[in-house]
């Protein structure tokens, strides 16, 4: 309602200066008839800006903003420019309201991401179903979510089966599949069935409060530019009124020019707010951080989006960063007898737990059972069935059973497997490198920065997996605390200038991305270690992320950049121009507003992300 | 203490930015960030003294922009 009387307004008093320059232009008036036109015009659309500088004055606060216009256009009319008195309120009041536009419009956005918090939870107490809100469930209780709803707390499925839209936690439009014993999140929807959920954290430690706090808090960290820009609006505005003054009293002194040179002085005054630039910077980064949150990247603060646009170092975690963190079968050796090594390594394996095994029953479940299986400690498993003796394990299983076998060079586990003392072939087994990877390291090599892959795993596969990936350098054979010391040889030895970002699952690394210059997490969903220890948290864990961040961050960085460069060389072009007397107050009013309004629309363009594209 | 207030009718950033540099150079404030956009107060201050501080930084909001309001104070 305020707003659309706001516009009105606006465009009522536009529409009356119009028509009374035109007027003023074609009817010869009378001075008086004139100012009263542009008085009546003036304070239809000024009063309020009249009042609260009334109120500001009886307050002490003679650099606010409202104070200076009054000033400026009052001082116009006592010189006797009317119709300039009226045009720098008019387009001042234009420039008000869209700044304000633009802000509701942004704070609207965060709102709407605020709308993953859960309004209510359905508990179940003895058999029946009350509904709570959220902060009054305890740990252990039993929660009812139905189709549409939001899982109001972190917890275990118990009952029921559904997907769940995890959109607005992870950025991932793909629905995941849930049944009993599953983990869930809190914010994520339920798309199908009833489930019955069992709360495993408050509200306040489940994920969607998380989030929510992460979010809502991360304009607290100021970067650098919102500083600087702080600290001249400080230093700005007594400084323009100063050489306001300074110009009204000096030059008439010698040539007697007083009119002149106060309406010279009075157009400083119009250009001395610097509202355009302060609102504009942190805008941008609001915009920016606002936008990556969407793809489910989540930037803790203005100095971590300017940190991360500088990051020309990426050093990454291996296992469940770059590669997915569980064996699969790689190769088999000979290829053309795939499907008799696999058989009856299952066959062998079926009894076992071991992550070796397990991928290689996925790869091929057990065909028969009934065998007598024999595990030997750091060789492998001996199984037998009538007159059926299957080896499956290392070379020392193959050796001490004097198998023939064809020793496999490859990076890796291998398992040779064996049947009946004859040698059939080896199996690879190695942890499964992501999808996206490959296209990943390519794409930040391209753009000339440093990778380097840190991994507590051996020599052999840790130089197999960086050559296929691509990766610029790698240290191997690393225990945890090792990591910290190398990632801190790293930040030792780099460049000044140079700013160095650790990428890792957020569990075990918490350590090394607390370390980094930037620390980026990943797979942050439901890990509150992660979520607390970085910079950078990543809902999901896909790699391709990492280069829209960095994006993003550049972008935002390039607009604040772009925003101070040009509203302050306009602000002191007018001031020049307006020192020499060749722009006047609407000159002024018109670049001040006109400033305003481009760095906050070019401010919104940081925000804009789509479908994982910078656009 | 660390709290965070909302703020109503914060309507101008170099308000905020204003807010901020007057409430830090209170006596016991250890830390203050003033959120234009989220319309977010955060205040961290000694114990002892913050009921004082309270006051004193309600004070500076009205001073600055009399229409914004501290919610929860």
């Amino acid at each position: 309602m305020k707003k659309d009387f706001e516009l009105i307004r606006i465009i009522v008093s536009a529409v009356l200066f119009a028509a009374g320059i035109l007027v003023s232009r074609l009817v010869e008036m009378a001075w008086w008839a004139e100012l009263i036109v542009f008085i009546v015009i003036y304070l239809f659309i000024g009063y309020d800006i009249l009042i609260r500088a009334g109120k500001n004055i009886i307050r002490g606060q003679v650099f606010d903003e409202n104070f200076l216009m009054v000033i400026a256009t009052v001082g116009a009319f006592v010189i006797g420019e009317y119709p300039e008195a009226a045009a720098v309120m008019v387009f001042y009041q234009v420039g008000e309201y869209f700044q304000n536009y633009a802000v509701a419009k942004s704070r609207k956005s965060i709102s709407e991401l605020m709308n993953i918090r859960p309004d209510i939870a359905v508990v179940l107490r003895d058999g029946v179903e009350v509904t709570v809100s959220p902060e009054e469930v305890e740990i252990g209780e039993e929660i009812i979510i139905r189709a549409g709803e939001r899982i109001p707390l972190d917890g275990v499925v118990v009952r029921g089966e559904s997907s769940l839209d995890m959109a607005a936690l992870t950025g991932e439009s793909l629905p995941r599949e849930c049944k009993a014993g599953d983990n869930v999140l809190s914010g994520s929807i339920n798309m199908g069935g009833l489930i019955a959920v069992r709360a495993e954290k408050l509200f306040y430690d489940s994920t969607v409060s998380k989030i929510l706090d992460l979010v809502e808090n991360a304009a607290g960290k100021k970067a650098k530019a919102e500083n600087f820009i702080t600290k001249f609006a400080k230093y700005y505005t007594p400084a323009v009124v100063a050489l306001a003054v300074l110009i009204a009293i000096l030059p008439p002194i010698f040539d007697g020019q007083w009119a002149e040179w106060v309406h010279r002085a009075l157009t400083f005054l119009v250009v001395s707010c610097p509202c355009a630039l302060v609102i504009s910077v942190p805008l941008s980064f609001f915009g920016g951080i606002g936008g990556a949150s969407g793809e489910g990247i989540l930037i803790k603060g203005g100095s971590y989006m300017e940190m991360l646009s500088k990051a020309n170092v990426f050093v990454f975690d291996k296992t469940g960063t770059l590669t997915k963190g569980e064996f699969a079968v790689k190769e088999v050796l000979p290829e053309a007898r795939r499907e008799e090594i696999l058989r009856w390594a299952a066959v062998a394996e079926s009894g076992s737990n071991h992550p070796i095994a397990l991928s290689i029953l996925k790869e091929c479940p057990a065909s028969e059972s009934g065998f007598d299986i024999r595990e030997i400690a750091g060789e492998g498993i001996v199984a037998q069935k009538g007159n059926v003796t299957v080896f499956s394990g290392n070379a020392r299983l193959m050796e001490e059973n004097g198998i023939k076998f064809e020793p496999v060079d490859r990076a890796g586990s291998v398992v040779y497997v064996a049947k009946n003392g004859e040698y059939l072939g080896a199996i690879v087994v190695a942890d499964a490198i992501k999808d996206d990877t490959k296209d990943v390291i390519a794409s930040l090599r391209q753009s000339g920065y440093r990778t380097v892959m840190l991994t507590g795993d051996n020599k052999a596969i840790a130089e197999s997996v960086a050559k296929e990936i691509g990766i610029d350098e790698y240290r191997a054979e690393l225990l945890p605390a090792d990591k910290v010391s190398e990632l801190d040889r790293i930040i030792a030895e780099k460049d000044a200038k140079d700013v160095v970002a650790f990428v890792g699952d957020g569990i075990n690394d918490a350590p090394v991305i607390m370390r980094a210059d930037v620390g980026i997490a990943m797979g942050g969903a439901g890990s509150d270690s992660a979520i607390e220890a970085s910079d950078v948290v990543l809902m999901h864990d896909k790699l391709s992320a990492i280069p829209l961040a960095k994006k993003t961050a550049s972008k935002t960085m390039k607009i604040v950049f772009q925003n101070i460069v040009f509203a302050i060389a306009v602000k002191v072009i007018v001031l020049i121009l307006s020192a020499f007397g060749i722009a006047g107050m609407w000159m002024a009013v018109f670049a001040d507003v006109g400033v305003s309004v481009i760095a906050i629309l070019n401010a919104m363009r940081a925000g804009r992300i789509n479908n994982g594209k910078i656009s | 203490m660390k709290k965070v207030y909302r703020l109503n009718n914060l309507d101008c950033a170099n308000c905020a930015a204003k807010m901020e540099r007057n409430i830090a150079k209170i006596d016991g404030v250890t830390s203050v960030s003033v959120n234009f956009l989220a319309q977010k107060l955060t205040i961290e201050a000694k114990d002892e003294c913050f009921e004082e501080v309270k006051s004193k930084m309600a004070a500076v909001v009205k001073k600055i922009e009399p229409d914004c309001e501290i919610l929860g104070l």
